[in-house]
């Protein structure tokens, strides 16, 4: 890996739902208050958007040359941005997306795979799910964008695990619940801050996650973006309610230092993934098929 | 110790929020709370001061000539207590033109009544003092059915509707509010001598205890009688649950077009807010 550092900042927002034009104004303005000091800002899932959009959706859906996106790309000139939006593809399909700009353009859109559909969310109604992991190569880094559940299915991560990527991009909108006593804190929160430290461990990587803040029809989302380092010591968090930005730095030794310690990629085993997928995949989809024949 | 507790700062944090991004979501930071002299209205004044400043929390007490005296007393103490303005505004001759024109003697139907004229006094008082309307309702009473439509259930936001009465109790215990409010058995006091406890035929502690285990945590009748709940409890208070619903739903709308509202036109309501 080429030894590369990234001033990181992580921007957690509180976007007006379907105002695409005021949540632009302030993604233009924490970029600018970032350029020079930073190479990438990293914003939450939907941050152009807002995230219940249900019938907004189709509305606030960006080709990804339109118009309405230029000032960030003309931005993106002096600093890298990854940034949450609704994606309208070419063939007329709704994404739930990712974009990462440098230098003017995009160097990669991230669509979410693992739509949620269950409980609160009726995410696979509104959006088409994405269908690749696909490491982002920047000029200051390899990194690895997931977008909220996509961090719950473990082969996600372990495919930028695999693809060498210096750090895990996670992008979220997570509905703050659990008030239990004892706690401390939010059940949601102590969650993700479980998962993100394990997957910090597990696959020895930076991970950054930006989480929004702020309330759409009584839903409160938890914020609690933060940057761990390779042995998951918090290097920078913003606990609590409100919106803000985190700076971090993405060290590129810590990394090399944390995986020659434990060098956990360099003994994984994938062949043997593989083959042990290649005898479980045919059995699920056996499975499935005697299900279908039961309903026939 | 119950499974039920809940951790009051984080959940009086996350309440301030709440109303200060929903009240604003309106354009307004100001808000109307009918006071009762009971723990939840209590509780919520309590919040909305903490979130706008008590100056900007209008408690009103809209007493009935049948009203206990001690709600109003235990209501003009907590308003004291926050040092919130206070409007009182006896709805007896309001209520009683329409009761007695009509010859309306059933308690029920008179019980509605009174809640709907209060919710009638809310409403315009909010005009007047360009605030929101803030809710009360727990969520027992939510799920139980335990409201008057338009009346005591109608408001623009809900700071308590996903709290159950004990935890609305452990909630007011933390604001420090008065023992004596919080001691009382809870009343709608829409008659003499009326409980809630009295009126369901159970009282909150069991019912909070079924409800957190068959909505919360979705477990079944049979699994609840394991548990050590009666099955005829566990059936009544489903039984009510279902018969309730239409007090959760906002009216039906007759679909006939292509797109219609509360169907196939799906907005939240804090669209671009």
């Amino acid at each position: 890996m080429p030894g590369m550092d990234c001033r990181l900042v992580v921007a957690q927002t509180n976007p007006t739902l379907g105002d695409i034009q005021k949540n632009l104004e302030d993604h233009l303005q924490r970029i600018d208050a970032a350029t020079g000091a930073a190479d990438l800002i990293l914003f939450p899932e939907l941050s152009l958007t807002g995230y219940f959009l249900r019938d907004q959706v189709e509305e606030v859906a960006q080709t990804l040359d339109a118009p309405f996106l230029r000032p960030l790309l003309e931005r993106s000139k002096r600093i890298s941005i990854a940034f949450g939006f609704v994606e309208r593809s070419r063939e007329g399909r709704l994404y739930n997306a990712l974009g990462f700009l440098e230098d003017g353009r995009f160097l990669a859109v991230h669509r979410k795979v693992h739509l949620v559909s269950y409980g609160l969310f009726d995410e696979g109604r509104d959006f088409a799910p994405g269908e690749q992991f696909r490491v982002i190569e920047s000029r200051h880094g390899r990194f690895g964008p997931l977008i909220c559940e996509d961090m719950w299915h473990m082969p996600s991560a372990y495919s930028y695990f695999l693809a060498d990527a210096d750090a895990l991009l996670v992008a979220s909108s997570s509905p703050a619940r659990g008030v239990e006593a004892p706690g401390p804190g939010l059940a949601s929160q102590r969650t993700w801050n479980i998962l993100l430290q394990a997957s910090a461990l597990l696959y020895r990587t930076w991970v950054a996650y930006s989480s929004r803040v702020g309330w759409e029809d009584g839903i409160g989302f938890g914020g609690g973006s933060r940057v761990l380092d390779p042995y998951a010591n918090t290097r920078g968090a913003l606990e609590g309610l409100e919106a803000g930005t985190l700076a971090a730095s993405i060290d590129s030794s810590v990394l090399r230092r944390a995986r020659s310690e434990l060098p956990l990629r360099r003994d994984e085993k994938p062949e043997l993934l593989a083959a042990e997928l290649a005898r479980h995949v045919p059995l699920l989809r056996a499975l499935r098929a005697e299900h279908a024949l039961q309903h026939e | 110790m119950s499974e039920l507790d809940i951790q009051p700062e984080l959940v009086a944090e996350l309440l301030v929020a709440f109303l200060r991004e929903e009240v604003g979501a309106a354009g307004l930071a100001r808000t109307v709370v009918g006071l009762s002299g009971g723990v939840d209205s209590a509780v919520v004044v309590a919040l909305c001061a903490r979130a706008f400043g008590a100056e900007n929390v209008l408690s009103v007490l809209l007493p009935y000539r049948l009203s206990s005296p001690r709600s109003a007393q235990d209501a003009a103490l907590v308003a004291r207590r926050l040092g919130l303005p206070t409007k009182r505004v006896d709805i007896s001759a309001m209520a009683d033109a329409y009761l007695a024109g009509e010859g309306v003697t059933d308690a029920r139907r008179r019980g509605n009544v009174l809640a709907r004229c209060r919710m009638m006094v809310l409403y315009d008082l909010s005009v007047d003092w360009n605030g929101l309307v803030v809710g009360t309702s727990n969520k027992s009473e939510i799920l139980l059915g335990y409201s008057t439509q338009w009346g005591d259930a109608a408001h623009a936001v809900n700071p308590l509707g996903d709290l159950y009465k004990h935890q609305v109790y452990q909630l007011a215990r933390f604001l420090e509010l008065p023992e004596d409010v919080i001691e009382k058995p809870p009343s709608a006091d829409l008659f003499e001598g009326q409980t809630d406890e009295g009126e369901l035929g159970f009282t909150y502690a069991d019912a909070d205890r079924l409800l957190y285990r068959l909505v919360d945590r979705r477990y079944s009748e049979d699994e609840l009688v394991a548990e050590g709940f009666e099955r005829e409890f566990v059936r009544r208070v489903s039984a009510r649950i279902v018969a309730s619903q239409f007090k959760r739903v906002p009216p039906v709308i007759a679909k006939l077009s292509r797109r219609s509202v509360g169907h196939d036109f799906r907005y939240l309501r804090d669209w671009k807010r």
